[in-house]
């Protein structure tokens, strides 16, 4: 396959789920706090409360308004641009893409008019009820997303059918609850409420920099900050197990978030550190040109394994083989690879029997396939160099992450204890800091997907089938014009979004609160 | 303002909601129609056809089609 068509198609697919991604954890960030507002004003009655709440909901559709079905185009790509893996893997995707659909519509279309029509029209109690119904369904449609992302990292509850060339699901309980996904839910969620609290927490500081909306900026900021913290620690301890999780399932992307070549027992996790451009994985040679270790001594065989001792592997012991401290077995890539060409073989073969109608040669060859499915990708590789994702975006992407999610828990702390004391609106630079976390919320999260996602390559589904199976043979024109198409696209409506907000930023909540309608 | 109480009541709610929407919303509301009449006219129409369905009719030539993707030497 053209080197170049693969290359365009990932750009154009990471450029519209990056996109998506600037209003998805908005969306589920504003949500929660517009909720935990509302709740306030349900219990308290102050109208100050319900001022609170319109404002941050304003705010909250504009985003929602904007970023609606910008998601839908990734779908139109698998089509397009993916059919091989869209065919192969179309029953695992459709039920859960299916009930997202279906629930988040239904949801969404009825529970938001009250949350946004329903002001004085229903009871206070069914207002607040809508608003929790329905950023709970926006929530619940990031569930069956992530189920099938995670699907992708960790096939299981399904078997492959030569028959149709399809992965058909026989057991939706292993799919939509797989380990896997339920960490990836929590980690995501909850970074979704750390960018929610960063932004409410930032637009507030903006305005008591201001001396505007003083009252209202630290009421948002006594909840924001709290959720903030909370969310963010949460997201530490979900992001460990996630890690955990990737250590077993994707070590490959473990060792590239690390920049680790040469496994060890009692592994230290890099601080900070840079990577040298001319790395083999072969070569023996330090892979940094200088890096700090955190000072605790196996930090990344805890963090991997529960064990200050485990052995962690590199990515040279991937590739030749490795035995964990657990014993647990893991084969060579010259073994992955040979059980893959097998597998190959067998499917060839099975199609042939299918067409001399040899019902016994079906039989022993589905058995050969069968056995040797879970490594079907590593045939497609002529090296074991094609299975290193890029390690300097993995490994950047991963401790900038790390390093703003340990920034965020320090900012959250120090705005909530200051803010409690009275005296945040005295700490200028803070404030600042607050405008600033903004962005830097965005970069985190943006970050985070960067790990889970290029730290996955080259695989679209994890040792089955790689990507340079699964893209169409269309091309790369194509690709390369609606790539440049949506970024056109994607500017407009971005610069509209943030012209909008802006704007309803600069008017404030009393002009909500004026405004008869939304 | 009436309270809801009848299915009438909550449909007028819709209706009120959408008179006395602000300009901003209003706007959103362009925007949304926009993006939709884009995405579904245009982009999926002339840019973004199912592939498979160019290069195979049923299902048995897309699973033909694909099978012969994935095992060719």
């Amino acid at each position: 396959m053209d080197v170049a068509l693969i290359g365009w198609s990932r750009a154009q697919f990471a450029l519209t789920a990056m996109y998506h991604w600037v209003f998805v954890p908005l969306t589920l960030g504003l949500g929660l706090l517009m909720c935990i507002y509302s709740t306030y004003y349900y219990k308290t009655g102050d109208e100050k409360w319900k001022s609170t709440t319109r404002f941050w909901q304003k705010l909250f559709a504009i985003n929602f308004a904007v970023g609606i079905a910008t998601g839908l185009i990734l779908e139109f790509e698998f089509g397009t641009n993916w059919s091989n893996y869209s065919y192969f893997v179309g029953d695992i995707f459709g039920a859960p893409l299916a009930i997202e659909g279906i629930v988040a519509f239904f949801l969404e279309a009825t529970f938001f008019a009250v949350v946004f029509f329903g002001w004085d029209r229903v009871s206070k109690k069914f207002h607040l009820a809508s608003t929790w119904i329905a950023v709970f369904g926006a929530t619940l449609s990031a569930w069956w997303i992530l189920v099938a992302n995670s699907w992708m990292q960790y096939p299981v509850g399904m078997h492959f059918n030569p028959e149709t060339a399809r992965n058909e699901m026989n057991d939706f309980i292993a799919v939509a609850f797989s380990p896997v996904a339920i960490n990836k839910f929590l980690h995501t969620v909850l970074s979704c409420w750390v960018l929610g609290s960063a932004f409410v927490v930032g637009l507030s500081s903006w305005y008591l920099l201001r001396k505007r909306h003083i009252d209202f900026s630290i009421r948002s900021i006594k909840i924001a900050a709290i959720v903030g913290l909370t969310a963010t620690v949460l997201t530490a301890l979900t992001g460990h197990y996630s890690g955990q999780k990737v250590a077993r399932h994707q070590p490959m992307k473990l060792a590239a978030m690390e920049g680790l070549y040469n496994g060890k027992n009692k592994a230290d996790i890099v601080g900070f550190g840079v990577l040298k451009s001319d790395k083999v994985y072969n070569d023996g040679k330090d892979p940094f040109v200088f890096k700090i270790d955190v000072p605790i001594p196996g930090f990344l065989s805890f963090m991997s394994f529960d064990n200050f001792n485990s052995f962690v592997p590199g990515i040279q012991d991937i590739i030749d083989g490795y035995t964990l401290s657990d014993g647990t077995v893991y084969p060579s890539y010259e073994e992955k690879a040979a059980q893959g060409k097998l597998a190959q073989q067998a499917l060839r073969d099975y199609r042939q029997a299918m067409k001399d109608n040899d019902e016994e040669a079906k039989i022993i060859n589905k058995a050969v396939l069968d056995e040797n499915i879970k490594y079907f990708g590593y045939g497609f590789f002529n090296s074991p160099e094609e299975t290193i994702p890029p390690v300097a975006l993995t490994f950047y992407t991963f401790h900038i992450m790390v390093a703003l999610g340990l920034f965020f828990i320090a900012f959250f702390a120090i705005v909530w204890y200051l803010n409690k004391k009275g005296t945040l609106q005295k700490v200028k630079w803070l404030l600042w800091l607050g405008v600033i976390s903004i962005p830097l919320a965005y970069i985190t999260s943006q970050s985070g997907w960067i790990v889970a996602e290029v730290g996955r390559q080259p695989w679209s589904i994890q040792d089955v089938l790689p990507l340079s199976h699964s893209v169409s043979n269309i091309p790369v024109a194509n690709v390369k014009t609606t790539f440049f198409i949506f970024l056109g696209i994607f500017t407009i409506f971005l610069i509209a979004d943030i012209g909008i907000m802006i704007n309803t930023i600069r008017k404030g909540p009393e002009a909500v609160d004026e405004s008869k309608g939304y | 303002m009436a309270k809801i109480s009848t299915v009438k009541d909550f449909f007028m709610m819709y209706v009120d909601g959408f008179k006395t929407m602000s300009k901003t919303s209003k706007l959103l509301w362009v925007i949304i129609l926009v993006k939709l009449f884009i995405m579904f006219a245009i982009l999926k129409v002339f840019f973004f056809p199912n592939f498979l369905n160019s290069v195979a009719s049923t299902e048995e030539e897309k699973a033909e089609y694909v099978i012969e993707k994935l095992i060719q030497d």
